[in-house]
């Protein structure tokens, strides 16, 4: 039945997009950064994970916590040198810095790498699963199951662990966290790196399925955006829903419109969203 | 109800599963000096809000001058005549304290022109004590002083009603009998005020009768002695030991 | 008034020496930097009076364009159809005010932000108005290239001097106190009974009328427009990071701040066209962090006390 398929084909996506979001999510529930360089992070996860398969053979997906690695050393360097500077001014300072590192950054990719899309080709091919009759393809499967993992493994740290109970903190009460001990600017450096991390794990996922180009980290971006108006800021739930959400709701768009309008329908339902409820299917507040 | 200027009935507030305001009827007349007194979240606040137009009531109907203002935007009330000051002061931190009286008196106020506006300004700063740091920055005030902006920015308004939430806090004795000198004098004008307080002695001094609020319910509404002596009221606010104490001494 | 004057006065008589004898380059330039000025001033009534951080200047900007280019495809002659093009752009932007003006910080940023894509997208598709993504040509007028560029020159000075104008007379006027209300406390504003709703749905129509009418002249100026071109972010970003230049808030701040860039891009541009975004970005992250108002951090005495002064006047 092909609205099984169209179904199915958002639900495989749901996990990579949550991956994909949650980073996003966590910089602005915790910094209050909207951080628009976000999908630049993630391109780079996936040119990251595309030479480790060209030149050492490793599969992009078990490549993501790797490249989430070097993306998380890369993002704690521009937060602490370029982002915690104008921690808590307006809206406008920040978004217009991180717009401008992006820009800086989107042309440093630009010019090592060029524009041309790459492919990471994993031989043999991981090929498609059968469900009856709907067919289920295996590399969206992995990026999926895997992007859940890490999403839920971020989760379990923010729940868990001290640095996660501290950042945790930190988005309640910043004062009340100081005062605690907690070093708040060591915090916002962290979640800052921990959203880069998620990026580029994400991006890593990316490339095995999906081709990857410096041009496309506006449409990542703007996924991002979209998935946490959805899901509502400051919940992993949240954003996990909105993933989901997101993926369904592209598929059914894809069929109705075509899939060349994917980015605008998104938008078009972010500002539908925005007008009448910003605060999204699960909005929360805190960090959970 | 007639002559009533402001009047509530059945007024009821919900936050989510809280019950802010419970089923509060209560009416004011022109000219009256009320005090309001409840424990910390009682409603007190949120009685405020609902009667300017930050908050919507969950039930209920409030009228001023006899019209329907519970469903207004809280610029048309303030527009029709309601004042209020906020427990937490909320100055325009970057224009002076003129300005900050004058543009009470530009849109609530409803002078013609940015001139009358000003003159109106400097004669409530005069007024209000302020005439010296009418130049100054608001955000580089004390806190005194932001209280005394908050006054005149309120009486720029040209209010009928005018309703001091908490104007006293912070302040030291001296402080708040300057506060209750000008409370008077707004009364003396012909100003009806509700004043919201948490010190007895400010509301025996200045108020003729007093509402009490306990977990969003009115409990008592009445003359300030008697009131005040109410075992109801003293057990609620001031705690039952306190009462029991009043009612050794009362034998 | 005096030192607005002699400003005044040296800008005209500038102009007038470029009118006269400037080669089509320099014309070419001076048209830009005007069309600055009209965008950043434009900008700044929103993002600067009534402190709301919009990202919606592209939008209005690509509409403003192709209301003129498809006007004039109908038959509309050429001045009125940059006056519909600022119409049509009003109308929408007092419907989207509505819509967002609600909204506050990010959200407000980013809906305002994806409208123009949004647009783009619907500009694109409708290939039979707009001839989608083949683009718009759009008539030009008679004459030889240098009375063009002289036309064009006069034109988008015409419109920058309008920016100034409504940008002095919004906050000379009562519009003008509320904005400034709203910037300051907006949850204050409305308690001293400003009807915020109206005044920054009016700042924000007036602005992108302003835009609008930009991208009409642009549009009728290059003759050629495409949907990718018209709807641009940078569009959306560079008035921003003029305002932020000169200094946001104030009237001259969004001249001053459009004069330097200008400066800066011919200069970025002329050096690396690779590297040309990159080091754009990097000016934008040294001028936020260590710049935080502006030029005017820099304000000594003289000079620039004369090209910035009054920004502290008082209204009342």
């Amino acid at each position: 039945m092909l609205l099984l398929q169209v179904l199915t084909n958002g639900l495989a996506l749901g996990g990579l997009y949550a991956c994909i979001a949650v980073g996003f999510s966590l910089v602005w529930g915790v910094l209050n950064v909207i951080n628009i360089l976000h999908g630049s992070m993630i391109v780079l996860g996936g040119y990251l994970a595309f030479f480790a398969h060209q030149y050492f053979g490793i599969n992009p997906f078990l490549f993501a916590p790797f490249a989430g690695a070097v993306l998380f050393v890369i993002g704690f360097a521009i937060q602490r040198l370029a982002i915690n500077p104008v921690m808590g001014r307006p809206v406008l300072i920040t978004l217009v810095l991180t717009f401008g590192i992006n820009l800086f950054f989107d042309n440093a990719m630009l010019a090592a790498f060029n524009a041309d899309y790459r492919k990471v080709i994993i031989d043999p091919p991981l090929g498609v699963f059968e469900i009856g009759s709907v067919l289920l393809p295996v590399d969206r499967l992995y990026a999926t199951l895997l992007g859940l993992a890490l999403v839920g493994a971020l989760w379990l740290l923010l729940r868990g662990t001290q640095l996660g109970r501290a950042i945790v903190a930190v988005r309640m009460d910043r004062d009340a966290a100081a005062l605690m001990g907690i070093d708040v600017r060591l915090t916002y450096a962290v979640a800052f790196a921990l959203g880069a991390f998620m990026a580029g794990a994400a991006g890593a996922l990316l490339s095995g399925i999906f081709p990857i180009s410096p041009v496309s980290s506006g449409s990542y971006l703007g996924k991002a955006f979209v998935i946490c108006v959805l899901g509502g800021l400051g919940s992993i739930p949240g954003v996990v829903a909105g993933g989901f959400a997101l993926g369904v709701i592209e598929s059914f768009g894809a069929l109705a419109f075509g899939p060349e309008h994917a980015l605008t329908i998104s938008f078009g339902l972010l500002l539908v969203l925005l007008i009448l409820r910003p605060q999204g299917l699960l909005g929360v507040k805190g960090f959970n | 109800m007639m002559g009533a200027l402001l009047s509530l009935s059945h007024v009821s507030k919900d936050f989510g599963g809280l019950r802010a305001l419970d089923d509060v009827t209560v009416s004011l007349r022109e000219g009256e000096v009320i005090g309001l007194i409840g424990p910390n979240g009682a409603g007190k606040t949120t009685l405020v809000n609902v009667i300017t137009g930050v908050e919507k009531p969950s039930a209920g109907e409030i009228r001023f001058a006899g019209d329907r203002i519970d469903e207004l935007r809280p610029d048309l009330v303030a527009r029709r005549g309601v004042a209020r000051t906020f427990q937490i002061v909320q100055p325009f931190p970057r224009m002076t304290v003129r300005e900050n009286v004058a543009a009470a008196a530009l849109f609530a106020g409803g002078a013609p022109s940015r001139a009358d506006a000003r003159a109106i300004a400097d004669q409530q700063l005069a007024f209000s004590g302020l005439g010296r740091e009418a130049d100054k920055l608001a955000s580089s005030l004390t806190l005194a002083g932001r209280k005394r902006l908050e006054f005149a920015k309120s009486l720029a308004a040209q209010p009928k009603l005018l309703l001091l939430d908490e104007v006293n806090a912070g302040l030291n004795a001296a402080e708040i009998d300057d506060a209750l000198r000008l409370i008077a004098e707004i009364a003396a004008s012909g100003i009806t005020v509700l004043l919201i307080e948490h010190l007895m002695k400010v509301v025996s001094q200045s108020c003729r009768r007093l509402l009490v609020l306990h977990h969003g319910r009115l409990v008592a509404d009445g003359e300030t002695t008697a009131v005040m002596k109410d075992p109801r009221v003293v057990e609620a606010y001031l705690g039952q030991r306190y009462a029991e104490r009043q009612r050794e001494l009362a034998k | 008034m005096l030192r607005y004057s002699i400003i005044g006065a040296a800008v005209v008589a500038l102009f007038v020496v470029l009118l006269a004898i400037g080669d089509n380059y320099l014309l070419r330039l001076a048209t830009t930097v005007a069309m600055y000025v009209a965008l950043a001033s434009a900008w700044n009534i929103v993002g600067g009076f009534t402190g709301y951080p919009s990202f919606a200047t592209a939008a209005f900007f690509g509409l403003g364009a192709y209301a003129c280019g498809v006007a004039q495809t109908y038959g509309v002659p050429l001045i009125l159809a940059w006056i519909l093009a600022g119409a049509v752009t009003a109308l929408f932007a007092s419907g989207l005010g509505l819509a967002i003006l609600h909204l506050r910080g990010h959200y407000f940023a980013i809906g305002s932000l994806v409208v123009a894509d949004v647009l783009r997208e619907i500009t694109n598709s409708w290939t039979s108005l707009t001839g989608g993504g083949m683009g718009m040509n759009l008539p030009l007028i008679g004459g030889s290239t240098g009375s063009q560029a002289q036309f064009y020159l006069l034109a988008m000075v015409a419109l920058a001097g309008l920016s100034l104008l409504a940008a002095v007379l919004i906050d000379n006027s009562k519009l003008g106190v509320a904005l400034r209300c709203i910037e300051q406390n907006e949850d204050a504003a409305q308690v001293i009974g400003v009807d915020t709703r109206r005044a920054k749905v009016a700042a924000f129509t007036v602005s992108s009328l302003l835009v609008g009418v930009a991208g009409g002249i642009y549009a009728s100026w290059v003759s050629y427009i495409d949907p990718i071109d018209v709807y641009d972010v940078s569009l959306s970003v560079k008035p921003i990071i003029m305002a932020l230049l000169g200094g946001v808030g104030t009237i001259a701040g969004p001249v001053l701040g459009a004069f330097g860039f200008l400066a800066l891009e011919e200069l970025i541009w002329r050096n690396s066209l690779e590297f040309h975004a990159g080091i754009l970005g990097l000016f934008v992250v040294v001028l936020v962090v260590f710049l935080p108002g502006g030029l005017r951090s820099l304000q000594g005495r003289n000079i620039w006390q004369l090209a910035t002064a009054a920004f502290t006047k008082r209204w009342a």
